[in-house]
This record gives structure tokens, C-alpha cells and sequence, in this order.
């Protein structure tokens, strides 16, 4: 198990800022400006849980590819491990994204169907340049294997595999290159409740093992409660309410946040919206 | 209770392979002011099941079994027959609602055609017709006249819901309704559904594989699992006290959001 100092800053964002412009209209333009991240601060620290919590359009995706570094910021700065990922050349960023990785949402999608999985998952080790053909080997046989999979699973081609067995080898990808911070956006919302669970107890595991700290996109307060530590919760481009995840199931201050909570299908809270 | 809808002993098969059994000797009852879920996870055959009722299957699929609407056995009529039924005594709403309603066709006019095609009314009532249903569904009626990807997806659903209810039908099948909606517009919906159901006094067959939402809207539930039904009872039985190893396994994978329970996976897929 690795050893991890849990008061360690690993992310830092500190006022981020991401407009769009939408046009609409055939014969006149009409142009409105939206803001997906008006001021968003937020920390992860390491070995910890972050969930982002939000509903469609309140810029919880758009913050995750900003973080990576997929789409450029308005304005704010990105600090991982002490860095300024803003301010880096090529080569520096380069260096710093392999310790962030992605898993992505739809295993149907994010695996090229043309790619054996052992092409899938050496890829990255190429592009980081980590090890030799016999290290790379290794890897994959240690990584397809953390991940529940067997190492003849290595020769086939992503449509053999069931939606819960490509997630996890969307997790394998994810997690080959030894990242410290993943970023998952919505890992299980496209899976059945018996795989949710699945999914969910192995990105546990892997965290406690690796000492992984994650940054958890969800729009399922359910999944939420059993996976963070710490929730940050968006309302269209903004956090309106962020703390510890045992605060803010119990004593949600944000009106928009009760309203979330209220609206959990089974009854489970009932608090006072004004 | 006079039961509304009686489904007996239901086999859908492909027809190229009648061996492949897709749902397998389903029988159940539904009954006018209540509300029956359906749930199960992908595969289990719970879609097919409400498809069968409207007889709205692929060409490739068969089924067999009784139907009995009122008393009456629909299952043996022709799709001509089966007309009069759809729409007017039982009505059914989809999950992802912008692939239902037509993109070039003002939401107005699509629950005018609708209605036309079931009952005789001039333009003017037609017009009053449809105005009372925004209300009832919660809608602007200014909103008559926009198409369909002006509305959110909220909106959308009521729309659909409005077109469904508009021939007063007896039994409103939803399938997973509200798997495509934000949260709090999940909530809104769900309580639209029942207010309408208790109004009306229809009878509610909702499919979904959210066992949050069963609890929020069920009175009687029924599990399934490989085209089979593992489990049935009222709510707080199968909820509470599950019987079948499914039923038990199943729940024990649903999060919850006080974050009380502990996660447990299906291991071992052996159930039936």
C-alpha cells in the first residue's frame, strides 16, 4: 500500500474562468454568451476524493477538460504540485499530463474499435516513453490483472468485451501510466446498478492501493455519498456550495444544493428550500 | 379490485430462433388507480414486455400469451383491430422524448393530429382541447406553437405525456420516462405522473431499473431478470423484505444516499 501524506495539495484551481459564445438565429445572429466557469476555485489533495456534482449544462465537463488542459481557460490559474500548469511549455505539460488521467464516461465510445486492448493500453507508455518492449509488457499483464481481467483479454478487440469490462479497461488505460490525480467523468452512468457497483468497489481499491486521488464528475448523489470525501456542488458555471461530503448531506446550506438532495428519487431528504 | 389489464403466460421469441426465449411465461395484473413497476437491468426483458401489451414489436420478434383488456382478449387481434386500443384505452410514453416527437411539426399540431385521429372535433375545440392538456401537463399553452427543439428536455417529456393522456386512455405505460432527465426535472416529472394517475384514475405500468424511483412511485413491483419475473409483490415487501436471491443481490448494489449501506456486488450470475 502506498504511503501517502493525505494534507498534501496535489490540484489547486484557483478562479477559473470559461466563456462560450452560442449563435442563433438564420437570418439575424443573435449571440449569447455563456458562462461555463464564472470563478471556480477548487483543491484536491492527495489520495482524496473529490466529486463534482451538478446537472446537465452546469459546467462540470467543461471544468474537467480545462483541468487537463483539452480546452484553454478564459483566465485562472492551474496549479499541480506546486506547478503553474498555465504558464508551462510543451514539454513540461507534457511531463505533468501523464500524472492526470481521464476515464471517460461511455466505454462504447472512448475505445477505438480498430485497437487490440494491448495496443489501447500501450499506448500511452509509448507516448511517455516508459520502458522498454519487456517493462511494457509487464505493465500491461499487471495492469490488465488489477483491473479484474485476464492477460489473454490483452490479444482481443474492444467489442468482445461487455460495457462493464470495457470501463474497466477505460480504467486500465487511465491508470497504466501511473497517473497520481484521475479524473473520472460519470464512470458508471452508463452501466447497469449490479456493474455501478462493480465499477465503483474497484476504482475503491485502486485508489487505496496506488494512493490515487480522484476527481469524481457525477450527476448521482447516490454514487456520490459512497465514493467522495469532499464535494464541490455547480450550478450553471458556479460553485455554489462546496465542503466535507458528511456536511453537506446533513446540513446542505445552498438552496440549489437542498433542492438536489430533495429531488434523490426514494424519499431520502426532505429539507426546507425558501 | 376489477382488474383493468390481464397479461397471461407472455413469450416473445425472434423468429429466426424460437429457442432464444426473450421473455418467458410472464403474468401479471394492473388495476385502475395503481401504479406497477417493472424493473430490472439491461436485457431483462422489461421493454419487451410493455411492447407486447401495445403489440408494437419488431416484425422479427413473436409473442404469444393472453392479453386481456377489460375482459377482452386483444392478443388475437390484427393490427387493424388493435387501432382503437392505442392511443384511446392504453397510451404509452419513451424514454428519450426528442426521438418520439417530430422535429418539423409544432408541438401544437402533433397534439392535435393525435387527437384527431381518435375523435371528431372542429378546429375550435380541438384548439381548447389542447390547451387544457399544457395546462394539465404544466406547460405555457403560448408554448403551442414551438417546435420541438425549442423546449428543454423537461418540457419535452410533458409534452409527450400531454399527447399521451390526450385520449383519456385507461392504462398509461411509461418506459423509463425519466432516465434521460436531470435530477430535479426527474422529480418533477415523476410527480406529474402520479398526480395524473390518482386524477384519472388510470392504471400505471413504469418500467425503469432504478430502484429509487420504485420506491418513489410504485404501489406494486415486479423484478425481472432474464426474461423472467424473479419477484412481485407490493412495494414495501419487495423493497423491505426481498425474497429471491436477485431481488436481494440487486439491492444490495443500489447506493443510497445517506451513505449507510455498504456496496456488495453480484458476483456469481446464477439466479434461475
Amino acid at each position: 500500500m502506498a504511503k501517502i501524506n493525505k494534507n498534501e495539495v496535489l490540484l489547486e484551481a484557483k478562479g477559473l474562468y470559461k466563456t462560450y459564445t452560442q449563435t442563433s438565429g438564420f437570418f439575424v445572429k443573435k449571440q449569447r454568451i455563456i458562462k461555463a466557469l464564472n470563478n471556480v476555485s477548487l483543491s484536491i489533495k492527495k489520495g482524496e476524493t473529490l466529486a463534482i456534482v451538478g446537472e446537465s449544462g452546469s459546467g462540470k465537463s467543461t471544468l474537467a477538460r480545462c483541468l487537463l488542459q483539452l480546452l484553454s481557460l478564459d483566465q485562472g490559474e492551474l496549479f499541480f504540485k506546486g506547478k503553474n500548469l498555465t504558464t508551462l511549455d510543451v514539454e513540461g505539460k507534457k511531463y505533468l499530463k501523464r500524472h492526470i488521467q481521464m476515464v471517460f464516461q461511455d466505454p462504447y465510445a472512448s475505445l477505438n474499435p480498430r485497437m487490440k486492448i494491448a495496443e489501447i493500453l500501450e499506448e500511452g507508455l509509448l507516448i511517455h516513453d516508459l520502458g522498454n518492449r519487456i517493462v511494457r509488457d509487464k505493465k500491461m499483464r499487471d495492469m490488465i490483472k488489477k483491473v479484474g481481467l485476464e492477460v489473454s483479454d490483452l490479444n482481443k478487440y474492444p467489442h468482445q468485451f461487455s460495457g462493464g469490462q470495457r470501463q474497466r479497461i477505460g480504467i486500465a488505460r487511465a491508470l497504466i501510466v501511473e497517473p497520481e490525480l484521475v479524473i473520472c467523468d460519470e464512470p458508471v452512468s452508463a452501466l447497469d446498478v449490479s456493474i455501478q457497483a462493480q465499477i465503483l468497489l474497484l476504482l475503491k481499491e485502486l485508489q487505496k492501493e496506488l494512493g490515487l486521488s480522484y476527481l469524481f464528475i457525477s450527476h448521482d448523489l447516490r454514487v456520490v455519498r459512497h465514493m467522495a470525501d469532499s464535494i464541490a456542488v455547480m450550478h450553471q458555471g458556479e460553485i455554489v456550495e462546496q465542503g466535507s461530503i458528511k456536511g453537506i448531506y446533513e446540513k446542505p446550506k445552498a438552496n440549489y444544493t437542498r433542492e438536489l438532495l430533495n429531488a434523490i428519487p426514494g424519499n431520502h431528504f426532505k429539507f426546507k428550500v425558501s | 379490485m376489477k382488474k383493468i389489464l390481464e397479461v397471461k403466460h407472455l413469450k416473445v421469441s425472434p423468429i429466426r430462433e424460437p429457442r432464444k426465449i426473450l421473455v418467458d411465461d410472464v403474468s401479471f395484473d394492473l388495476y385502475p388507480g395503481r401504479t406497477t413497476c417493472i424493473v430490472g437491468e439491461s436485457g431483462s426483458g422489461k421493454s419487451l414486455t410493455a411492447l407486447s401489451i401495445m403489440k408494437l414489436l419488431s416484425s422479427q420478434l413473436r409473442q404469444t400469451g393472453d392479453i386481456y383488456f377489460e375482459g377482452q382478449n386483444i392478443s388475437i387481434l390484427s393490427n387493424e383491430d388493435m387501432r382503437p386500443f392505442r392511443g384511446q384505452s392504453m397510451a404509452m410514453i419513451f424514454q428519450e422524448p426528442m426521438t418520439s416527437l417530430n422535429p418539423v411539426l409544432t408541438v401544437g399540431d402533433q397534439i392535435k393530429e393525435a387527437l384527431s385521429v381518435h375523435v371528431d372535433l372542429d378546429k375550435n375545440s380541438l384548439n381548447k382541447k389542447v390547451i387544457s392538456l399544457f395546462k394539465e401537463v404544466g406547460i405555457a399553452a403560448d408554448r403551442m406553437s414551438s417546435y420541438p427543439d425549442e423546449l428543454s428536455g423537461g418540457q419535452r417529456q410533458r409534452i409527450m405525456i400531454a399527447m399521451s393522456i390526450a385520449c383519456e386512455p385507461l392504462i398509461l405505460i411509461a418506459d423509463e420516462p425519466t432516465t434521460a432527465l436531470d435530477v430535479t426535472v426527474q422529480a418533477q416529472i415523476l410527480k406529474l405522473l402520479s398526480d395524473l394517475k390518482e386524477k384519472r384514475h388510470m392504471a400505471m405500468l413504469f418500467i425503469t431499473h432504478d430502484f429509487g424511483v420504485v420506491e418513489e412511485i410504485a404501489d406494486d413491483v415486479i423484478v425481472m431478470y432474464q426474461g423472467h419475473i424473479v419477484e412481485k409483490g407490493s412495494v414495501k415487501d419487495v423493497l423491505k423484505k426481498p425474497k429471491h436471491a436477485y431481488t436481494k443481490a440487486l439491492l444490495q448494489c443500489v447506493p443510497d444516499a445517506k451513505g449507510i449501506k455498504k456496496l456488495k456486488p453480484i458476483q456469481h450470475r446464477t439466479f434461475i
